[in-house]
């Protein structure tokens, strides 16, 4: 594999939870317990209701394309174009920018609210980036 | 308490040239721009006492103040992007209106199109990279604007039908004020075909969706109402204004087809006890034509999702009976990157009636919008002439 070009998110220590759980592929989000619902980006503390107490639960990976664009220019280092940039509304409520992969960029083919799954892509040793795909179509 | 007809912008100007300027900098247009604002107010530097500006670096304004030679006793470098100089007038409005200060002169200056050949190149560097956004945005390929502005557009397109055709017919209608403009960077006949047959820049925009990127300055003049009355030419009253900011980032949007402008809209009409009807002309902020649309949705110059059709027609363009973006906007005129100073400059030119071939006639109020960030910040001002 070349090597990836790509800027490379660093973690802060708020976020570090997330990408320690990405790492196994999992998607770990932080989720308040008083208003009982996830939200995003991490945060020590609610941005709704300013609680702090905050745990980290694990969510399913699957949403919908809440938006996305096709990507014409180089809008950022190690992204060839055309690529697509999206995005998602996660099931559990929070949204997620990411990458939509496996599939033409084509808007014959991508609609918004289509169902996408989560595809991991690991980085380096220390990061695996969330992807999604449209849900069921590849392996 | 409101800030209706309490102030007044009294002088109004940009730098001698715009459009590719690449012998100067940044802060000489600053400079450039408020020797020429302060000449249209008939007013000396050393009468200016409090100072507004914005720019990336952080200490701007006492910055730009050293090098003008004022000492002021206001400063204000409120960064809100390109909203940031009409949210300034309601600043300056407030500190005006509480005894603070007196003259207040708003700069802007930027080499958008030199500076960026100076740079080179930006992708994620210079960004600190535990920021939200350099950790959950830019490493999926989001960069500069265009390629944010668009997901929002999209998102509108599938909830409300808007159709490129709706997006090109503000291009196409804004190219036709810049052909009146002799100051215009783009002047060229622009049609339909033209707007829609071209390349994308990230779909669902075509490279006429998306504003210029230029070199230009501007600043404007500031003064209470007892001033006003004594200046050189028709003050332009500020008759209502408001601002308000809901989320830095695209991704942190509540709705993604709604923008703060709804807010301060809201604010600005209710303060000027004016309604959409009674407003002669539309500045509003186009860093692509779908933030001009959306725009005038929040402010509620139509319904909800209807600004497709109620923009189309042409009728935004010369001899229309919506007439917007009269100068030629971000889209032709010029967009150095905060474009909202010459929104400004523009109503205030068109209510003294200076506009020439371009003048909407009898134009007495004006409704200002500026945005910033990505959709994020807003300031509407309402203007008007005695």
């Amino acid at each position: 594999m070349a090597e990836y070009q790509k800027p490379i998110p660093v973690p802060s220590p708020e976020s570090e939870p997330f990408w320690q759980a990405a790492r196994r592929h999992e998607l770990s989000l932080p989720y308040c317990t008083a208003c009982a619902a996830f939200f995003f980006y991490p945060r020590r503390f609610c941005p709704r209701c300013f609680s702090w107490d905050i745990e980290w639960r694990t969510c399913g990976g699957k949403g919908t394309l809440y938006t996305y664009a096709i990507q014409y220019r180089p809008q950022m280092i190690g992204f060839t174009p055309p690529y697509v940039t999206a995005i998602v509304q996660l099931e559990e409520g929070p949204r997620l920018m990411t990458t939509l992969i496996d599939v033409e960029p084509d808007p014959a083919v991508i609609k918004c609210d289509m169902p996408v799954e989560i595809a991991w892509q690991d980085v380096n040793e220390e990061i695996a980036m969330p992807l999604f795909r449209p849900a069921g179509g590849h392996t | 308490m409101s800030l209706k007809h309490k102030v007044a912008i009294v002088g109004a100007d940009e730098t001698d040239r715009i459009g590719i300027v690449p012998d100067m900098t940044p802060i000489m247009m600053h400079a450039e721009a408020a020797r020429n604002a302060l000449r249209d107010a008939g007013i000396d530097k050393s009468e200016v006492d409090a100072v507004f500006t914005a720019d990336p670096n952080p200490m701007s304004g006492v910055q730009l103040c050293e090098y003008l030679g004022i000492q002021p006793t206001y400063v204000d470098n409120t960064m809100t992007g390109g909203s940031s100089f009409v949210i300034h007038v309601e600043h300056a409005a407030a500190a005006i209106n509480a005894g603070l200060c007196s003259v207040a002169l708003i700069t802007h200056g930027e080499t958008g199109f030199s500076g960026r050949r100076r740079r080179g190149a930006g992708g994620a560097r210079g960004f600190d990279p535990s920021m939200p956004a350099a950790q959950f945005e830019m490493p999926f390929g989001v960069g500069g604007p265009p390629s944010i502005y668009c997901m929002a557009a999209m998102r509108h397109m599938h909830e409300y039908g808007t159709t490129h055709e709706h997006l090109a017919e503000i291009a196409v209608a804004t190219r036709k004020w810049a052909q009146l403009n002799p100051r215009a960077f783009m002047r060229d006949p622009l049609t339909m075909d033209d707007v829609l047959s071209s390349r994308w820049i990230a779909y669902p925009f075509h490279i006429y969706d998306c504003c210029l990127v230029t070199d230009a300055g501007g600043a404007i003049v500031v003064v209470g109402a007892d001033r006003a009355r004594d200046a050189a030419k028709k003050p332009v009253w500020v008759l209502g204004s408001g601002e308000a900011t809901t989320h830095m980032s695209l991704l942190n949007m509540p709705d993604l087809t709604q923008t703060p402008a709804r807010y301060s809209g809201k604010r600005a009409f209710e303060m000027a006890g004016v309604s959409h009807n009674d407003i002669d002309v539309v500045e509003v902020y186009d860093s692509f034509t779908y933030t001009a649309l959306v725009t005038i949705e929040e402010l509620g110059f139509c319904q909800k999702g209807e600004g497709g059709p109620f923009l189309s027609n042409q009728r935004t363009a010369p001899g229309g009976d919506f007439p917007m973006n009269t100068n030629g906007g971000g889209l032709s005129y010029t967009h150095p990157g905060m474009y909202g100073m010459f929104i400004l400059i523009e109503a205030v030119r068109q209510l003294r009636g200076e506009c020439g071939e371009r003048q909407v006639p009898n134009a007495r109020l004006a409704c200002v919008n500026g945005t910033g960030g990505t959709l994020s910040a807003t300031g509407t001002l309402i203007l008007g002439t005695d």
